[in-house]
């Protein structure tokens, strides 16, 4: 099937070189990265993880989010569903991919990677994250292709094919219930300290990630002859909305527990993000546009007007995603790590290297979502489906 | 290709690198840290090292002498820049060193009173759970120990320490030899030729001079203050009920940083 992706348009060629030269810049900022080490980046031994693990948190979420169509087609049936179960399934092979390379970019010691397997420790939770994530790429490779591969052949995928689905659904839950176990289970972090952290992740994810795929299918729908189908898009705004109201609640539950209670360095960390903490307050700005994005979002998405017209529905994805992203990135893992264990404030801030990796590793995921997209949509027109 | 084609050579080659792999992971399982345990520095005969920080024989002046000494002892380069600084020991304010038992009534000399910190070989180190190679691990004698050959770089340990114990080397150590700007900080870097050298992007700490305990000899920093002044540090096997340790948390009050934790810290201060 790989050679309907030879095939394209030239906007299409246009759109994967424009991407392919982002890759080449963040390769050669990555270069430069491995050449003089994390000092380029803006972290220190105060905040020791920035940027780059904070796209890895967000973008599981986006990865487990796929399951949002997997499991209401498989489990329960819904045909509509039907059509885009491959697109769910190739956005979670994207994103794990990105978050798998955005894992490699921050290490210090990227060459020494396979000590993670020449020394399994099953008690870090990164061990239990490595096998996940690379299960869950394996695990959505093997049902997507199978099941694509079927669809252009005319015939059923094979009996196998299915209990693989059916171990993923579970399996996508465990990614994002993992990446939360990192921060949650950490002594003296008061703002990831908290039971709920791996639910904030999942409505997180399940907001994000169907939010993303509905604009996806709104753009396939523009750019090519497979209609993704109202329903589906119609569903999925409801997924959308209701994981992100439920995404809002659960952080407003972390701000009741944390100022009802009064402790301090469970305190801390909100007031340095929204209100700044002994005179600093870099993030600020960014976390009210979050709130503001999520207010625009919450509008858009719960009354029905807006929520059924396609417009409106891909402005309120777009918010939900936006405000997910400074939340869930920048907020949470900084949040984390300002103010210190010594409850000092020292801040961060990505660089400009940090910033052009960072670009980089996206623009290969979209690379690779780009060419399944492709792929699956040729052949989707193949079959007239 | 004679008697096994290459279908066949991939396909043993493949289960026999997954039943390495899986025996692999098995033993630690069942048997963690036992396979490969890279200990080049042998275990001494202690029990449970501690050490307690007489506050009341510190100053600021014997502080710089323990800092100096244990940062000569093991190489640490001073980087002139807080954000990539590396310590194993350092001085901190009480405020800071004991965050939440600060309050605006307590004793006067406790206002803007450094502390002398480092890590605190915790009883139950959050560090080593969450290490994905055991780079980081605790000896039966109760030293906590970081192997900086094996490390990749994660930063998961440093997430993890409640004490902002660990530092990280961002950019490459050995710089400072080259560096113009670096070297007038760092006169003949390496100063101790038989510690082992480190790269850029691993973690590193105190290592309760564990070199030195396998010797017989007392960390450097306490041997140092010894030289100044008597009872400042005191270093010894907790599990020794004769140590001089034991005699004197017997006979004073004494605190520990974060104890609500959970970590045990092994670090003791008479205030």
């Amino acid at each position: 099937m790989l050679d309907t992706a030879l095939k394209g348009t030239q906007r299409y060629w246009g759109w994967l070189i424009f991407l392919l030269v982002l890759m080449g810049i963040g390769l050669g900022c990555y270069l430069y990265q491995f050449q003089e080490g994390l000092r380029v980046t803006g972290m220190s031994r105060d905040v020791s993880w920035g940027f780059y693990i904070a796209q890895f948190t967000y973008l599981v979420g986006v990865a487990a989010g796929g399951v949002m169509v997997v499991l209401p087609y498989y489990l329960h049936d819904y045909k509509a569903f039907g059509r885009i179960t491959i697109l769910g399934e190739f956005l979670a092979i994207a994103a794990v991919v990105m978050c798998l390379l955005f894992i490699f970019v921050d290490l210090g010691n990227p060459v020494r990677i396979m000590n993670v397997i020449m020394y399994p420790t099953p008690n870090s939770i990164l061990f239990w994250d490595m096998i996940v994530l690379n299960g869950y790429l394996l695990l959505n490779v093997l049902i997507g292709w199978n099941v694509l591969s079927a669809e252009r052949k005319g015939i059923h995928y094979p009996g196998w094919v299915k209990t693989l689905i059916y171990i993923s659904i579970p399996w996508a839950f465990s990614i994002h219930t993992v990446t939360a176990f990192l921060y949650a289970g950490l002594p003296g972090r008061h703002f990831w300290l908290t039971a709920i952290m791996a639910a904030r992740f999942l409505a997180s994810a399940f907001a994000a990630g169907p939010a993303l795929l509905l604009l996806l299918c709104l753009i396939v729908r523009r750019v090519s002859r497979f209609d993704p189908g109202e329903k589906a898009v119609r569903t999925l705004g409801g997924i959308v909305t209701y994981a992100f109201i439920l995404n809002i609640f659960f952080l407003l539950l972390e701000v009741f527990t944390a100022f009802y209670s009064q402790i301090p360095g469970h305190m801390h960390s909100f007031v340095y993000l929204f209100a700044g903490y002994e005179g600093f307050g870099k993030l600020v700005p960014w976390m009210w546009t979050s709130v503001g994005f999520a207010i625009l979002a919450l509008i858009l998405l719960i009354v029905p007007g807006t929520r059924r017209k396609d417009d409106t529905l891909a402005v309120g994805c777009a918010a939900v995603i936006i405000s997910s992203w400074i939340d869930k990135g920048m907020g949470l893992v900084i949040g984390g790590f300002v103010p210190n264990t010594f409850d000092r404030v020292f801040e961060y801030w990505p660089t400009t290297p940090e910033i052009l990796i960072t670009i980089g590793v996206w623009a290969t995921g979209f690379f690779v979502l780009t060419v399944l997209y492709k792929i699956a949509v040729s052949v989707k027109e193949e079959v007239g489906a | 290709m004679k008697g096994i084609d290459r279908r066949e050579f991939l396909k043993i080659g493949g289960m026999a690198a997954i039943a390495g792999l899986g025996g692999k992971a098995a033993f630690e399982i069942l048997a963690p840290g036992k396979l490969e345990a890279a200990q080049q520095i042998p275990l001494t005969k202690g029990k449970h090292w501690a050490m307690v920080v007489d506050t009341t024989k510190m100053d600021d002046a014997l502080m710089d002498v323990c800092i100096e000494a244990c940062h000569k002892e093991h190489n640490v380069p001073n980087l002139g820049n807080p954000k990539e600084e590396i310590k194993w020991i350092w001085k901190e304010t009480y405020e800071h060193a004991f965050p939440g038992q600060e309050h605006e009534y307590i004793g006067e000399r406790f206002h803007g009173m450094n502390f002398l910190l480092m890590c605190n070989h915790c009883t139950n180190p959050p560090c080593v759970r969450v290490c994905p190679t055991q780079s980081t691990w605790k000896r039966e004698d109760g030293v906590v120990m970081m192997d900086m050959h094996r490390c990749i770089g994660c930063r998961f340990c440093m997430a993890a320490c409640p004490y902002g114990a660990r530092s990280f080397n961002w950019g490459d150590p050995q710089r400072v030899r080259t560096d113009e700007k670096l070297m007038p900080m760092n006169p003949g870097f390496p100063r101790n030729k038989d510690y082992p050298t480190r790269s850029k992007g691993v973690v590193e700490k105190c290592n309760f001079c564990a070199e030195r305990l396998a010797k017989g000899d007392q960390p450097a920093c306490v041997e140092a203050a010894a030289k100044v002044r008597k009872g400042a540090l005191v270093f010894g096997d907790l599990a020794d009920p004769h140590s001089e340790v034991r005699k004197v948390l017997k006979e004073n009050y004494t605190i520990r940083r974060k104890p609500e934790l959970g970590t045990g810290p092994n670090l003791f201060f008479i205030v």
